[in-house]
């Protein structure tokens, strides 16, 4: 071993116990543990926030919730599950595992780590402390422009946009230090002998995320600064009567906007294959050609963005190029499709929680993706845009393919990072639950969005009745069987059976080579891969 | 960043020191998105002139000798709105014409202040399809300048255009409207 790297344990041999160390600690394990359960935390106040507004449209009238509060919702929902729950997760699981994968014994740079993960709980209560400030007459609520902060609504808005906005940057710049870190991680501390094509698919998947909130992340920060300026010091960037242009916002946000829809999946493609290919007992198929495929779906991410907006007007041979580029992503996408299914195929594939969650997320993940080849229709996305159809679609994507991929990893990895097994039959339930009640919550969405019901309003014509009464009920349904989940996590973490180093017979990797829960410094002497 | 001795320097001090380098590297593409966020600014607007994507028209357009292309006739119609904060009637005389590409052609607005206080406004223009935006040649508009209105006072508001001849033939109508602001900002 030429250029071995032995992790230095004399700082930390007298490391500080209780909040201190939580607060202090540099490693890898502690920090990934922490953007887990701040995720799962996060994970359970969007979702109560979603399910006010669900039991508001549980009739139409307003019996519940005031508009402007309904508003607040389901803004603050969509940036709290985006920013707080989905991408804290998928950080958290970069944390414990890229390091175990690649067989490093930290993460690159240990310090900007603690500060990435430490600006995350600041940023959650700028987000929804004006929730709080209006109840004591401070305010008139969060941010009430839905989770886009298009103008001129964000410009006229009150003080929940500035939270909101200062709230972004903060997770912003959480953002690119994480994503920093996990860059030079994968770049410079590669076990001797791994070579880039020999990476594991995670960590594919988080290089290709990385570098894409990198390029991505300061447009929206630019964006909400410009916004900033124009609430409070005069310039006109997006107001018509100075001269600027309110949908050079929408240009700016979704030139950020679309690319993060593929950060919050790039990871998930990157582990699921490796869960479909344990639970097959078979080896991956079509490595190189999903690796291209990743790079492919985060190249064309970034040139797409406007098909968000096809309704304001735009010439038609912009249309034309929105639409045909945003269907070529599902040529890269399709081969990922395709690889992952002949890699179950005719394995011996056995049905443990993460591959319940797997299979079911090939399946919903793909009605998700096929229904965004629907919307990207210039023509038919005149009728479909801001209704209901669209809210069904992404939660297809984000729900199905973010969430319930991350409950994948989740199931897959705890006995690994605990030294426990989970309840088995209790995932088991937690599967059925989520994905029927998740599937009653949405599909009649995608009807009554057919049928056009507007997004965005909490109140709604007689005949959407009935359709609105089933996703209520099944979204309590989805909510409540989610703290079967937390139970789970708690008692696994408490204690129960113990999880052997391979924990899953067909496991391949690195990380189930070390013991279950793996030492508090691993790796120390580095591994070389063949 | 401290410089590491290289010759000296154990393995773990030497992959820090990569580390970091590479760390600040990946700076630059930060700073570099940055400073593309702030020149989209610039961009957008260039591109808008250019395409007319956002359908704003050019300045004051100078009269040239033309030819009016009297086999063509395209519809040109009017819409106005009023934003927030301003407490004007605002309406076209007509609601639209048929003009001949080429040909000059004037028409009127009006606006009525229903207040009791001066107030400022500034009309901002806006034209559909955006391709179209380019084509149509303003000689003298409103818009061109603020507009001052005593309390209950009504003026017409002339606007003098032409659509340039070459306009993409498979425009036959295109629709100006006019939205007008309060000049003067009022504090929230």
């Amino acid at each position: 071993m030429s250029y071995s790297a032995t992790a230095s344990h004399d700082e930390h041999h007298d490391h500080p116990t209780g909040m201190m160390r939580w607060l202090t600690t540099t490693n890898h394990k502690d920090i990934g543990t922490m953007y887990l359960t701040f995720s799962l935390i996060m994970f359970l106040v969007g979702g109560f926030m979603i399910l006010c507004v669900r039991a508001e449209l549980f009739q139409p009238g307003l019996q519940l919730v005031q508009p402007e509060l309904f508003n607040q919702l389901i803004g603050v929902h969509a940036l709290v599950m985006i920013f707080t729950a989905l991408m804290p997760a998928a950080t958290g699981f970069a944390n414990w595992m890229l390091p175990l994968q690649i067989g490093a014994p930290d993460m690159a740079l240990p310090r900007l780590n603690n500060w990435g993960f430490w600006l995350l709980p600041p940023a959650a209560i700028l987000l929804t402390l004006p929730f709080t400030l209006a109840m004591f007459g401070i305010g008139d609520g969060a941010i009430a422009t839905g989770w886009t902060f298009y103008t001129p609504l964000s410009v006229q808005g009150g003080l929940g946009v500035d939270f909101a906005i200062f709230s972004v940057h903060l997770l912003g710049i959480s953002s690119v230090m994480g994503s920093i870190n996990i860059i030079v991680t994968i770049f410079n501390m590669r076990a001797p002998g791994m070579t880039m094509m020999k990476l594991p698919m995670f960590a594919w998947g988080w290089l290709i995320t990385a570098f894409l909130l990198i390029a991505t992340i300061p447009v929206l920060a630019g964006a909400v600064t410009m916004l900033l300026t124009d609430r409070h010091f005069g310039t006109h960037f997006f107001d018509a009567a100075g001269g600027g242009d309110p949908i050079l916002f929408q240009h700016l946000f979704w030139f950020f906007g679309h690319p993060e829809v593929y950060i919050l999946l790039l990871p998930v493609w990157g582990f699921m294959p490796q869960i479909l290919q344990t639970f097959s007992r078979k080896p991956m198929y079509g490595y190189k050609a999903q690796v291209y495929s990743l790079w492919a779906i985060g190249a064309l991410s970034v040139v797409v963005w406007a098909h968000h907006f096809f309704t304001v007007g735009m010439p038609v041979p912009a249309l034309l190029y929105f639409m045909y580029s945003t269907m070529a992503i599902s040529v890269p996408l399709a081969v990922l499709f395709f690889c992952w299914i002949a890699t179950i195929w005719r394995g011996s594939m056995s049905f443990e929680t993460p591959m319940l969650f797997a299979v079911g997320w090939i399946i919903l993940f793909g009605i998700g993706g096929l229904t965004g080849l629907v919307l990207a229709d210039v023509a038919a996305d005149a009728q479909y845009h801001h209704t209901y159809f669209v809210v069904a679609h992404f939660h297809y994507t984000l729900f199905a393919g973010g969430i319930m991929g991350i409950m994948a990893g989740v199931y897959y990895w705890l006995p690994k990072m605990t030294g426990h097994m989970y309840n088995e039959k209790l995932g088991k339930l937690h599967f059925w639950l989520t994905a029927i009640a998740f599937n009653l919550t949405f599909i009649p969405q995608f009807f009554l969005g057919l049928a056009g019901m507007p997004r965005r309003i909490p109140d709604y014509a007689l005949q959407f009745t009935e359709f609105n009464q089933i996703s209520t009920i099944a979204a309590f349904v989805l909510g409540l069987s989610q703290l079967l989940f937390v139970y789970n996590i708690i008692s696994c973490a408490r204690g129960g059976k113990k999880a052997t180093d391979k924990v899953w017979e067909g496991a391949e990797g690195l990380e189930w080579t070390l013991p279950s829960p793996p030492p508090y410094h691993s790796f120390t002497e580095q591994p070389v891969v063949k | 960043m401290e410089s590491v001795n290289v010759e000296s320097a154990t393995n773990e001090e030497r992959r820090g020191h990569a580390n970091r380098k590479l760390g600040f590297k990946l700076l630059w593409i930060v700073a570099g998105s940055l400073l593309f966020a702030a020149s989209l600014v610039p961009l957008y607007d260039v591109l808008c002139k250019i395409t007319g994507l956002n359908g704003k028209t050019d300045g004051s357009a100078t009269v040239a000798e033309m030819a009016v292309d009297e086999s063509r006739s395209v519809k040109v119609e009017f819409t106005t709105s009023v934003m927030p904060g301003l407490g004007w009637n605002f309406y076209p005389k007509q609601p639209s014409v048929i003009v001949h590409p080429g040909k000059i052609e004037t028409v009127v607005f009006e606006a009525k202040n229903i207040t009791n206080e001066i107030v400022t406004g500034q009309a901002v223009p806006s034209v559909s399809p955006g391709q179209a935006s380019v084509h149509l040649k303003k000689i003298e508009c409103f818009c061109f300048q603020n507009q001052a209105l005593n309390p209950g006072q009504t003026k017409e508001m002339p606007l003098r255009f032409y659509l340039s001849p070459d306009l993409p033939a498979d425009i036959k109508v295109v629709t100006l409207s006019y939205a007008f602001f309060n000049a003067v900002k009022t504090e929230k």
